[in-house]
């Protein structure tokens, strides 16, 4: 993706694009040209403020005309009926719709499964009751607004030319803010939102700021674009301001481009505004729509990831091929034995024979880090906990097995807030952390991994780790080489630049952990780390975990594979039917006639 | 405060109003809820049949019988095939939204070479009929569509819940994995689906001929309050779209009469939104 890679220059060579189009308007051409290039600035940063959110979080609006128009009509009616002089208004106009922006997310995005389509069409509705209102209010009456009094500001002598330089300066300030946050923390954190908000959250990304963040750039955008357009084009009615054209047309230019890309929808936005001109100026208005709609259409089958995506990915495997190929020419010639095999010790079979190793009984004595108090959730009618006391000591590895559909995964899930309880507290190293919104509990030190591996998608391998490190918040020093760091811990190092769909299994159950351990957690959830692993990975996973252990961080594991339970665990707590059934060092726990009961059925012994 | 005859009229208007907004709703509700395949280019083929019916009946001079015997079929080979374009490519929720808005594009560009950005309107001798009950009039046309929708919906309801066809349909819907392990042909099956809703939007297109005046971007004037429809009376669900038009077409109507017809937009729209907040379990 974007996010990788040192790129300064391309803010740099966006810049001096920039100065060198605005000397165009001075050379003498005529004034058609400059309304021309208005059209395209304007399209560019009409898709790329869309982008903002929708195109990095995943969140489609189908109300940007409402931003847009938000920002048409505060720039015409201060400039028409409070006399404001214009360019003061575009400031206005602009807070305007990032404040209109803000309410919809404040009310939408607090909702707890708001579902894609169903943001788009709120976005869509919040369209037409804005349209009903400007209609039938005195802010437009019906008869729409005129802004021929208005005197365009000269910035140069011709007005086509000082509107020509204000879409000029929009398109630069919007393309530089889409390349910051590209590129920043901000940018991440809404990737990580658009391929998996829930583990983004688990992962310490405040989800409800950044979208609201993304959200008023990207509305605030569209109402200082629609400031600068009010004056282009005049005469303002509702139904040409909030009508279908726009949304539509901003999503099709993002989507062709590449909606995740900062260049992405500046790129499709150029190709279509040619393409729908150059059928215009034939006289084939209609033909010239019907083509874009089929363009839209192959690109949405054929390049489903956008034109520049779909680029740089065929650049970066070329290169890669080309690389391995190098690569396996060097290594022929030298006709040494392939060393990848050594340095990969994760993926060797481990000689030591790991059920000698006794594990280190924790001090009784050792400080309780992780209180857990009467714990209860219920979904509906169905009582998953029925309240569990828990407390996890220091530097222990604590196994916690049980029946399937015990509630083992969903005490997880309420340590790390990812499900609000329903009573009971639960507190890290003596502060409470129930209640806190998850990424408040991720950065207080509580990491966990999924049972079944939950990566960012359209990140790589090592970008995964990145984030976690980026958002666990309790590293210090530069992100790429504590990632690394992780990645070779786990012995994952040579898939650092895979993406997570070419990792089998065991690597994806390893990136699991290596996200996990990135955020430099005081205490480790694992969920069924070993399930799905040959006997070899077995062995290596809990040596793992044991290194893991030996840095001080402490360890919950759920397992249902009673080999790893008993080689690793200082402890053992047994749950049943939502309840914690007992807890102890491990021999007594499964000598407990009641942990037999669960396992053996009743009458075991007999 | 109008009088209660007004009050009256105004509901039944806009209950039988609501009537077509449910008909539409129909074939949009069931595809997005059981195939998972949002057909903006549902609006754009109503209208193409509106086109159609409008064709046939004032240049050809045909019967209204024979445009639905034409329309039918051809939507229906028209919805197979577009299911089809999504089966090949792999096309999910989102790409299917984007896919047939450039569908419904072309259609409307179709249109437009075809019969012009011109209204048109199509003159039958049954648009004025209508008849009395009590001191409310009963537009005959309205109430034709209404039944229609009535019909269609509780004949696509029994056919979702008591036919081993529907129940596959929906199970697939559910998880198609599962639904495919215990021997459901999801491909067959979410072809006719497919076929049936592009019919569902050519019948509602006929009704929208003999009501109301044609152009091409009324395409789009529909989406909004259809789709609105859709969502409050649940995906997939036939009997809760024709609901929601009802529900939605009555307030709208009472809006009209009580406040002004231009603040009409305003409450479908809020309906939606405050449903939308409240997020009840039906939805």
């Amino acid at each position: 993706m974007a996010i990788s890679g040192n790129r300064n220059g391309s803010l740099g060579g966006l810049l001096a694009v920039g100065a060198a189009l605005a000397f165009m308007p001075m050379m003498g051409f005529p004034a058609f040209y400059d309304s021309f290039f208005y059209v395209i600035f304007y399209w560019i940063s009409l898709a790329t403020s869309w982008s903002l959110l929708s195109g990095y979080a995943g969140y489609f609006s189908l109300g940007h005309a409402a931003f847009l128009g938000a920002g048409m009509y505060t720039s015409a009616t201060l400039a028409v009926k409070f006399n404001w002089p214009f360019l003061a208004t575009i400031p206005a106009a602009a807070a305007v719709a990032a404040l209109l922006g803000c309410g919809i997310g404040a009310l939408v995005f607090r909702l707890p499964r708001l579902r894609g389509e169903l943001f788009a069409l709120m976005t869509l509705a919040v369209t037409f009751v804005l349209a009903t209102v400007i209609l039938n209010t005195p802010i437009d009456g019906g008869s729409g607004v005129f802004l021929s009094a208005v005197p365009v500001p000269a910035i140069i002598k011709s007005q086509t030319g000082s509107i020509y330089l204000l879409g000029l300066a929009m398109c630069i300030i919007t393309l530089a803010i889409a390349w910051t946050v590209s590129h920043s923390k901000l940018g991440l954190g809404l990737y990580a939102i658009s391929d998996d908000e829930d583990v983004a959250e688990v992962k310490g990304v405040p989800t409800f700021r950044y979208k609201m963040i993304a959200f008023a750039l990207s509305s605030g955008i569209a109402g200082a674009v629609g400031g600068v357009h009010s004056i282009y084009v005049g005469f303002l009615t509702v139904g040409e301001t909030f009508g279908i054209a726009v949304p539509l047309s901003v999503i099709l230019m993002s989507v062709l481009g590449g909606a995740r890309h900062w260049l992405g929808p500046a790129v499709g936005a150029t190709l279509i505004t040619l393409a729908l001109f150059g059928f215009a100026s034939a006289g084939q208005t209609i033909i010239g729509r019907a083509v874009v709609a089929l363009l839209l259409i192959v690109s949405v089958l054929c390049l489903p990831e956008g034109i520049i995506p779909t680029f740089l990915r065929r650049r970066r495997l070329a290169a890669a091929r080309r690389l391995a190929s190098a690569e396996s020419a060097r290594v022929e010639q030298e006709a040494a034995p392939a060393p990848s095999s050594a340095s990969t010790p994760a993926a060797t079979p481990v000689a030591v024979d790991v059920s000698n190793l006794k594990p280190a009984p924790a001090a009784q004595d050792a400080r309780v880090v992780l209180e857990v108090e009467d714990v209860r959730k219920s979904f509906g009618g169905l009582q998953a906990l029925r309240g569990v006391t828990l407390d996890v000591r220091e530097g222990e590895i604590l196994g916690l097995i049980g029946p399937n559909g015990c509630g083992k995964t969903t005490l997880i899930n309420m340590i790390t807030g990812h499900l609000p309880l329903s009573g009971g507290t639960i507190k890290l190293g003596g502060e409470k952390i129930s209640g806190l919104p998850a990424h408040m509990i991720a950065r207080r030190g509580i990491a966990r991994t999924y049972q079944i591996p939950r990566p960012f998608v359209h990140l790589s391998t090592l970008e995964n780790v990145e984030m976690c490190v980026r958002f666990g918040g309790r590293g210090s020093g530069a992100a790429r080489e504590q990632a690394l760091h992780w990645l070779s811990f786990c012995g994952l190092e040579q898939r650092a630049q895979a993406m997570p769909v070419d990792l089998n299994l065991r690597e994806r159950k390893v990136l699991e952990l290596a996200r996990a351990l990135a955020a430099k957690p005081r205490v480790l959830l694992l969920d069924e780390v070993m399930s799905g692993l040959n006997p070899s990975e077995v062995d290596t996973a809990i040596r793992l975990v044991r290194q893991i252990r030996d840095q001080g961080t402490t360890i919950v594991f759920v397992e249902h594979l009673m080999r790893a339970v008993v080689q690793l665990s200082d402890r053992v707590a047994v749950m049943n039917e939502g309840t914690l059934l007992t807890a102890g060092l491990p021999e007594q726990v499964m000598r407990d006639s009641r942990v037999m009961d669960i396992y053996f059925g009743h009458g075991h012994a007999a | 405060m109008p009088s209660f005859t007004l009050l009256g009229q105004a509901l039944v208007s806009g209950l039988l109003a609501g009537g077509l907004y449910g008909l539409l709703g129909l074939g949009l509700s069931l595809s997005w809820g059981l195939l998972r395949l949002v057909n903006i280019a549902h609006f754009a083929l109503a209208f193409l049949g509106a086109y159609l019916t409008y064709e046939f009946g004032t240049e050809l001079h045909l019967n209204i019988a024979f445009a639905l015997l034409l329309i039918l079929p051809t939507f229906f080979v028209f919805g197979v095939m577009l299911h089809w374009l999504f089966k090949r490519f792999g096309v999910g929720e989102f790409g299917s939204l984007l896919v047939t808005f450039g569908v419904a594009v072309i259609i409307e560009s179709l249109i437009q070479w075809f019969w012009t950005a011109d209204f048109r309107r199509f003159e039958t001798p049954y648009a004025s009929s209508s008849f009395k009950v009590g001191p409310i009039y009963v537009p005959a046309l309205e109430l034709a569509a209404f039944l229609t929708a009535t019909v269609l919906a509780g004949g696509a309801w029994l056919w979702l819940n008591r036919t081993y066809v529907g129940k596959a349909l929906r199970a697939s819907a559910e998880d198609a994995q599962i639904a495919a392990a215990f021997g459901v042909n999801h491909r067959a099956q979410s072809y006719l689906l497919s076929g049936l809703c592009s019919a569902f939007a050519g019948v509602a297109g006929v009704f929208i001929a003999l009501i109301s005046t044609l152009a091409p971007s009324q395409i789009w004037t529909w989406l909004g309050v259809v789709f609105a429809v859709v969502i409050i009376g649940r995906l997939g669900n036939p009997l809760g779209a024709l609901a929601a038009g009802v529900l939605i077409g009555a307030c709208e109507g009472l809006a009209m009469a009580v406040i002004s017809p231009a603040w009409a937009p305003v409450v479908s729209f809020s309906i939606l939104i405050v449903i939308l907040l409240w997020q009840p379990r039906w939805l």
